[in-house]
């Protein structure tokens, strides 16, 4: 019953979605302003609609409800509960309701928040987003649909995946969706203003907060699904430069590219065409993302439901919209005209460099992605493109942005010295360099990996602080630090934070340590300036696996500093093994174990790995995370929420 | 369909086995080292995007094993790679090749970028000769708005 009014309200949403995609747009049109007011309530109404049918879907994962065909296939009635529920994305149909969820959230948010926008534009902003709707519940309907039942229901279901069973992949898709799909917003913000004809100061200021918040939670996803790779894949890679994981990492790329063009817009009215171009991209490349991961066209580790059927659909989708806005972009791009005059040297200048960096970057990831596609369709060649390639194409491009990144930060707008702003960061620029030549001097072989590394993270770091301290001046009044705008902080804290990543990932890259061997019983071993003992192997039984669990005890100088507990589990309804990685995470350095099969001749197959700066990669992304958020409730954003009922319908001059 | 039918299967029955074993490894330590970093350059056939070195497949412990097998009898890490790459195609590379038309993925990098600078640059240089739309004078609404204030 509750599953049957779950799948009547998508159906009534569907439908909530075309009246809302069709009304509005015609009211915005034709200056009816009823017309355009359905706009806000259909969003309300699709948003709760959503919500009761994802609802009722997350009662049948719960109670265990094998009637319905979803549940079967991905649950099991002793897996634990957080992953009953986690369960309800970890399938193709029910992350597609996820996504529309989130779609429909995005729109009620539109709503709710948009009370100082232009009726007109607010309606044809809310009108695209129910487009897109539109076209993804008619996917799930037609193609995917999550509420179809059994013929005859069995005893029990065939459990989730086992590598899904962990907390950090239970929300690391939420999460990524949240980005993804907020990237429609910006989209449909994009789309409306080439429909109006006009981009300002005002549209930059709109746009900004919707980017800022998909960005983070991207940022989130990201690194929550690259922590999960590291410690559940038994050997503590972070990134595989995989298809899919390239599909999420794109839209980040615009995203931050965006993030920082719509501050062009807003406070110097240039750079409106390319703003307008990054959102439809960064929204098309989020499709794109959909459609590798369903369609089955790339072989990858996450590929799942991959149905040619469904792939036809989302590649219809992706082009409708992305083709679709591109014309009407070629078509009204020449009517927006920019007004803003800026100095060869200017702050403007050092973001243009910032989006070409990060526009450039993420065409590598683009054309190696689908280089084998090209290669087997057009030359008949069959052939990989991996790691190796991405690492020597990508970084280049990554170190430049670090470098450039201290200095563009801290020009000013309009004209700008080089001159004052290098004097300013030389200290920063001192210690980065001394700092790279310590490491270069201690570390072992001769990589230049390492030292570049912690040079950049360094310099992003202390750059991050000179900015900050050059806003009190020559007064040494430490208290204004606290009174600066929290975009301020949220700058700086987000540039400290990509620093704290680079240095991490060079870190790990460089200077890791490994050791496979056979470990005997109580027989200790070495590896770097630690000693390891293996002191027995237990069996133990989980709610729904089977583990056999080694006791590893790590000692330092004689002391013993960690006692750690690998495992390797068997998931029998599953019919799969996972291992369970055992890490002692530190500031400086991660010690990593993994237990592997009893040798004939006694004794376990084990690696131990040390990691050094392994966990600055994730810290480096929480803080990222946090400056969007510093800046998102910065008081401009806040005082622009509460005054909408003040605000004229005209929009805030810039400045 | 039946390909990743096939993988998928593979998958299942291999991971039970695990990246490098203590059996494979070398007694020489420069040469397990030069083993290591060319499986880290070899696709796992089977597996989907995972290089040699890591996977659990045992197609990829044959691999593994080959490579060690070449370099015992001598070969350079080039003709190790040669050697496989005979047998198996230049799928099995995960850095490809720049003959052919490949040196087209290698360069759209770099030149997108120098094409962007350029744009850029052209752009800047448009934004900083341009004159002020202050300056370009007022609009018919704004003057009239404007002799209005003066006059009150």
């Amino acid at each position: 019953m509750i599953t049957e009014l779950g799948h009547f309200a998508l159906i009534l949403a569907a439908l909530v979605a075309c009246v809302q995609a069709v009304v509005p747009m015609i009211g915005a049109h034709k200056r009816w302003p009823g017309w355009m007011a359905v706009a806000e309530p259909a969003a309300t109404a699709q948003f709760l609609l959503v919500l009761i049918s994802f609802a009722a879907l997350t009662h049948a994962f719960v109670t265990s409800d094998f009637s319905l065909r979803l549940v079967v296939m991905n649950s099991h009635s002793a897996k634990p509960m957080l992953y009953k529920i986690s369960g309800v994305w970890g399938n193709h149909e029910g992350s597609m309701l996820l996504w529309v969820l989130i779609l429909a959230l995005f729109g009620a948010l539109a709503a709710w928040f948009g009370g100082n926008l232009p009726p007109t534009l607010r309606a044809r902003v809310l009108g695209v987003q129910a487009m897109v709707g539109v076209a993804f519940f008619a996917f799930i309907l037609l193609t995917s649909n999550p509420f179809l039942r059994m013929a005859v229901p069995p005893f029990d279901g065939q459990d989730l995946n086992p590598l899904l069973q962990d907390p950090g992949l239970a929300f690391h898709p939420p999460f990524l969706y949240l980005g993804y799909v907020g990237l429609s917003i910006c989209f449909s913000f994009a789309v409306a203003a080439l429909i109006e004809g006009r981009v300002d100061a005002a549209w930059g200021r709109w746009v900004r907060p919707w980017t800022l918040l998909s960005w983070m939670f991207l940022t989130i996803g990201i690194a929550l699904g690259s922590w999960w790779a590291y410690y559940e894949l038994g050997w503590g890679g972070f990134w595989f430069w995989d298809p899919v994981e390239n599909a999420s990492f794109m839209p980040w790329l615009l995203a931050a590219a965006l993030l920082h063009s719509a501050i062009v817009v807003e406070k110097r009215e240039a750079l409106k065409s390319w703003t307008i171009l990054l959102a439809i991209l960064a929204f098309g490349f989020s499709l794109m993302g959909t459609f590798i991961v369903r369609s089955g066209l790339l072989t990858s580790v996450h590929a799942f439901a991959t149905d040619p059927e469904r792939g036809v659909f989302i590649l219809g989708i992706l082009v409708t919209f992305t083709g679709g806005a591109l014309t009407l972009f070629a078509a009204r791009a020449g009517a927006m005209q920019a007004k803003g005059v800026f100095g060869i040297v200017s702050r403007e200048s050092a973001l243009v460099a910032n989006n070409i960096l990060l526009a450039v970057a993420c065409f590598v990831v683009f054309v190696g992605t689908l280089w084998p596609l090209v290669a087997e369709m057009l030359f008949g060649r069959k052939l990989s493109v991996g790691a190796p390639f991405f690492n020597m194409a990508f970084t280049p491009f990554m170190v430049m942005l670090g470098l450039l990144l201290p200095i563009g930060a801290m020009l000013s707008w309009k004209r700008a010295k080089v001159g004052r702003v290098l004097r300013q960061l030389a200290p920063a620029l001192g210690l980065a360099i001394a700092v790279a030549g310590l490491f270069w001097t201690i570390q072992t072989g001769r990589s230049l990996l390492g030292p570049v590394g912690l040079f950049l993270g360094t310099w992003l770091v202390a750059g991050a602080i000179t900015d900050l301290l050059s806003r009190i001046g020559k007064s040494r009044d430490y208290s204004r630090l606290l009174r600066l705008p929290r975009a301020d902080w949220g700058k700086a804290v987000a540039h400290a934070g990509l620093g704290i990543t680079m240095a991490g990932i060079a870190g790990l890259m460089a200077w890791q340590q490994e050791d496979i061997r056979v470990a005997e019983l109580n027989q200790p071993f070495e590896l770097g300036n630690y000693e390891f003992e293996l002191l027995g192997v237990e069996r133990v039984r989980g709610p729904n696996y089977f583990s056999t669990m080694g006791e590893v005890a790590v000692r330092q100088d004689g002391a013993e500093i960690a006692h750690l507990y690998p495992e390797k589990r068997d998931y029998p309804v599953a019919k799969m093994p996972t291992t369970e990685a055992a890490i002692d995470y530190r500031f400086l350095r991660d010690i990593y174990v993994v237990i592997g099969d009893p040798q004939t001749g006694g004794g376990w197959t084990m690696r131990v790995y040390i990691k050094p700066l392994a966990n600055w990669i994730w810290a480096g992304c929480i803080l990222m995370a946090i400056g969007g958020i510093l800046s998102l409730t910065d008081r401009r954003f806040r005082v622009a929420a509460g005054a909408r009922k003040a605000a004229p319908a005209k929009g805030v001059p810039a400045e | 369909m039946m390909r990743s039918l096939f993988a998928l299967a593979f998958v299942l029955i291999a991971t039970v086995a695990q990246a490098v074993q203590p059996d494979e490894i070398l007694d020489d330590p420069a040469l397990e080292a030069r083993a290591r970093e060319i499986s880290q350059g070899l696709r796992c056939l089977v597996c989907q995007n995972e290089n040699i070195d890591d996977s659990n497949a045992s197609l990829a412990r044959d691999l593994r094993l080959l490579v060690r097998e070449r370099l015992l009898e001598g070969d350079s890490n080039e003709e190790t790679v040669d050697y496989i790459v005979d047998r198996y195609g230049e799928y099995v590379l995960l850095k490809p090749t720049t003959g052919g038309w490949n040196w087209l993925l290698w360069a759209a990098g770099p030149l997108l970028f120098v094409f962007a600078l350029l744009t850029g640059a052209v752009y800047i240089r448009g934004r900083s000769r341009a004159a002020a739309p202050a300056e370009a004078g007022l609009s018919e609404d704004e003057k009239a708005r404007l002799e209005q204030i003066l006059r009150d």
